[in-house]
């Protein structure tokens, strides 16, 4: 995904903020990613560039860490974040009905952002709320009990809150 | 000795006399417990206590709400308990706003104790059971769960006023060495999933010569379907950091580290605040309890990497590396965090600690069998009426805990297996389910303790597809670093996803096992040593399902998308009715002629949402397996 100029110098912005003073120590590697994803919602090339930099380590070796660990995003997420749970008992429960419902709505794939950066869709191994499956997480909210007929139900709610904003109409 | 013996003493007394004016307090007034753990926020806790609090609010009520963890019910969240001052403590379930008023309104202003909303008492009652009244309450015995639901996680007070850090004030005044034998006498073994003895971890780590040593509280608990570190962690977090310290002062460890998984940010925000109070109470930082022992711990969150519960993997990822398992022998113990000694305990194996210290050895032995002493947590997930955690007895039988302490297979349905141990157990059938519960018998029987993680299945889940869940699990996870478990795992994949497609070949179970044997013996982690488990527990037990996917293209438990179809019995539908049309996300549904309603098959996403949606008196939808049925059923009613 091509970032704008904006969205890239807000992220050198970002990553020397949060650099400034860390110590330079390779355990602090992970952390600083954390919080820089932590800001931004992401952790792209240019920040990936300057962590490097400062840190005095190859720039491969911080994109081996970012792109091992589920957890960091390399694209922008979307405004909303979907997150649907397909641990053991959300998925006995129907968890990849619900992913299906919701890549039908929005009309992309798990770990994709809509093109109007509106929503994002990602899977979630488990979130411990085996209980109260299939479980969606919207934003960091625990949706229980989830059906696929909430998906229309939840669009349309955020439609309204939009005053009325087209909510990515069906597939 | 005995003038340390007194410091320290004297020190956790100061701590428990300041504490326990707030704790009497609360005695003296009616007092509302409101489970926010998790599970009770994901249920609607945060609401019901808002309501309570206005609602007092609006009555002029002088009665704390106080914000506890889980008592281990979750299936009954919201729990609510009410504690007035010379009543039993009532505990209420499935508290909605609604219900949260009326028992303000009612029990709280008035004396009617809302029986009907009544989950149980905490001491004797005329009207309403306790817990040990129920079949479970039979079974159960919390050690660790104790206070869990019971006390504010987020107030060290309360855990001192319940008599904590005792068990941390008794470790400082032993000699490391005599520490440690206790341990060892208690037969404590590692309840992460391996079972090592505790003792003798910590016995390798204080005899390196080396002496900065490190101890880590591994709270990466990322098997899908286990949730007990974090119920313990979000409920009763000084618990688990009193057992740290105790590992540190045994092992002489300066520096300790909580590795959390990312997923769980409650837990994460509960234990900073543990901390941060434990520092300024003086029992973490240096000089512990005024003794000569310092220790201090920090924080790491994981980054969602699943093979980062493995011991090598945990470490290199708070090196800053990706977390790739490292080869053992040299164990950590011996070269650990920075190649440093290092002692890795798992959030259950620690909040053990406390209690073995306090009680002594001879006690932790009371309960459990001599090789497995103690007792196990277990989450119960899935089609099981009490979801939720249990605490019973090592050994208890997989029965009890799931037909009394579980009650059994929701909505009436048949058992069908028990998958214990998540990604690297398996599926245990009706035929073992009175095996007794410990880590020698599980093994035997074809699964693993693991984390604790009980998923139970019913009739309408097809085994072949779960295999298929889990290997799809560890293929992701897999880190990449050995062949077998990299490639194997997709291999196996592979086959299973054409299995539940229905493109299964004859000789596909055959090669299998020899994959599953490959990738076991050419694995180093034991990620890819156990990823096979699965697949083998259920050819092992439900080899019939296999067959009939693959000799008979159909999925006997009508689960497979693949090898399904769903169909509306023309008898059946009733033709005033169409609920089912309205539900259906993709139109495929439509009435004909006689306002019938008819599938459209090329069109059915096999989404569900019909067969959930209509009427249980017409009950007209049913899923036909193979799915050229439906053909045949349609030249039927023609």
């Amino acid at each position: 995904m091509e970032l704008t100029e904006e969205e890239k110098s807000k992220a050198i912005a970002v990553s020397r903020k949060i650099l400034a003073g860390c110590e330079r120590t390779k355990g602090n590697l992970i952390p600083i990613l954390q919080r820089i994803q932590g800001e931004l919602g992401y952790v792209p090339l240019p920040a990936m560039r300057e962590v490097a930099g400062y840190m005095g380590l190859p720039p491969v070796d911080v994109y081996s860490v970012v792109t091992f660990y589920n957890q960091f995003r390399l694209n922008p997420p979307g405004k909303r974040q979907v997150k649907v749970c397909l641990g053991t008992a959300c998925h006995m429960k129907g968890g990849q009905i619900i992913m299906e419902s919701w890549e039908r709505r929005l009309n992309i794939r798990a770990g994709e952002t809509t093109a109007d950066r509106e929503y994002s869709l990602e899977r979630v191994a488990c979130v411990g709320c085996c209980t109260l499956a299939p479980v969606v997480l919207m934003d960091e909210e625990v949706h229980p009990r989830f059906t696929p007929t909430k998906v229309d139900g939840m669009l349309f709610a955020h439609g309204l809150t939009k005053n009325g904003e087209k909510e990515g109409e069906g597939a | 000795m005995s003038n340390l013996n007194d410091t320290v003493i004297n020190a956790l007394g100061r701590l428990k006399e300041a504490a326990l004016p707030e704790w009497q307090a609360l005695k003296e007034k009616t007092v509302i417990l409101v489970g926010a753990a998790t599970c009770g926020r994901a249920a609607g806790a945060l609401p019901v206590m808002q309501t309570i609090k206005d609602e007092l609010a609006r009555q002029s009520i002088d009665a704390p709400v106080v914000e506890v963890g889980c008592m281990g019910s979750c299936y009954a969240e919201p729990i609510v308990v009410v504690l007035k001052p010379g009543q039993p403590g009532l505990v209420y379930g499935y508290v909605t706003e609604g219900i949260a008023s009326r028992l303000v309104l009612d029990y709280v202003a008035g004396d009617d104790p809302c029986v009907e909303f009544a989950l149980a008492a905490l001491e004797t009652h005329e009207m309403i059971p306790t817990f040990a009244d129920y079949p479970r309450g039979q079974i159960e015995q919390k050690v660790v769960l104790e206070h869990c639901g019971f006390i504010d996680p987020e107030n060290i007070n309360h855990y001192l006023a319940a008599g904590g850090y005792a068990g941390l004030a008794h470790a400082l005044t032993l000699p490391p060495e005599e520490l440690i034998q206790e341990i060892k006498a208690s037969g404590l073994r590692g309840r992460g999933g391996a079972g090592f003895s505790t003792g003798m971890k910590w016995e390798t780590c204080r005899k390196q010569a080396e002496q900065t040593r490190y101890v880590i509280c591994n709270a990466d608990e990322g098997d899908p379907g286990a949730f007990m570190d974090r119920n313990i962690l979000e409920s009763n977090p000084h618990l688990v950091l009193e057992g740290l310290c105790i590992a540190a002062c045994a092992v002489g460890a300066q520096k300790g580290y909580f590795y959390v998984r990312a997923e769980y940010p409650l837990a994460v925000d509960r234990l900073k605040k543990a901390v941060a109070q434990a520092r300024d109470a003086g029992l973490l930082g240096s000089g512990i309890l005024d003794s000569s022992f310092s220790f201090d711990v920090e924080i790491f969150q994981g980054s969602g990497a699943f093979v980062c519960g493995e011991e090598t993997a945990l470490l290199a990822s708070l090196e800053g590396e990706p977390g790739l398992p490292r080869h053992r022998p040299p164990f950590p113990a011996v070269a650990g965090l920075w190649g440093k000694p290092t002692v890795i305990n798992n959030v259950k194996t620690l909040s053990y600690v406390p209690y073995i210290m306090k009680k002594g050895a001879r006690w932790f032995r009371e309960t459990g069998t001599p090789d497995n002493p103690g007792t196990a947590i277990f989450a119960l997930a899935g089609k099981v009426v009490s979801t939720g955690l249990a605490e019973v007895p090592m050994s208890t039988t997989l029965r009890d805990v799931i037909f009394e302490v579980g009650s059994g297979v929701a909505e009436g349905k048949n058992f069908k297996a028990v998958q214990i141990g998540g990604p690297s157990g398996g599926c245990l059938p009706e035929s073992v389910l009175d095996t007794a519960i410990n880590f020698d018998s599980l093994n035997k029987a074809g699964a693993i303790m693991g984390s604790g993680g009980m998923v139970i299945l019913d009739e309408d889940d097809c085994m072949v597809e779960i295999a298929r869940f889990f290997l799809d699990f560890t293929q992701k996870e897999s880190c990449g670093k050995c062949t077998f478990c990299r490639l194997g795992t997709k291999h196996m994949l592979d086959i299973l996803e054409r299995i539940t497609k229905g493109k299964g070949r004859p000789e596909d179970l055959e090669l299998l096992t020899e994959l599953a044997e490959d990738i076991k013996a050419g694995s180093l982690c034991n990620l890819g040593k156990t990823a096979p488990n699965p697949i083998l527990s259920t050819l092992r037990y439900f080899r019939d399902e296999y067959e009939a996917h693959i000799h008979e293209k159909r999925c006997p438990a009508l689960m497979c998308k693949d090898l399904i179809a769903f169909y509306i019995l023309p008898e059946k539908c009733e033709r005033s009715c169409d609920v089912c049309v309205g539900s259906c996300p993709v139109e495929a549904i439509y009435p004909n002629e006689d306002r019938i309603k008819v599938i459209k098959q090329d069109k059915c996403v096999k989404c569900n949402s019909c067969l959930v949606a209509c009427p249980p008196q017409y009950k007209a939808i049913v899923k036909l397996s193979p799915p050229e049925m439906v053909a045949e059923k349609e030249k039927v009613a023609k």
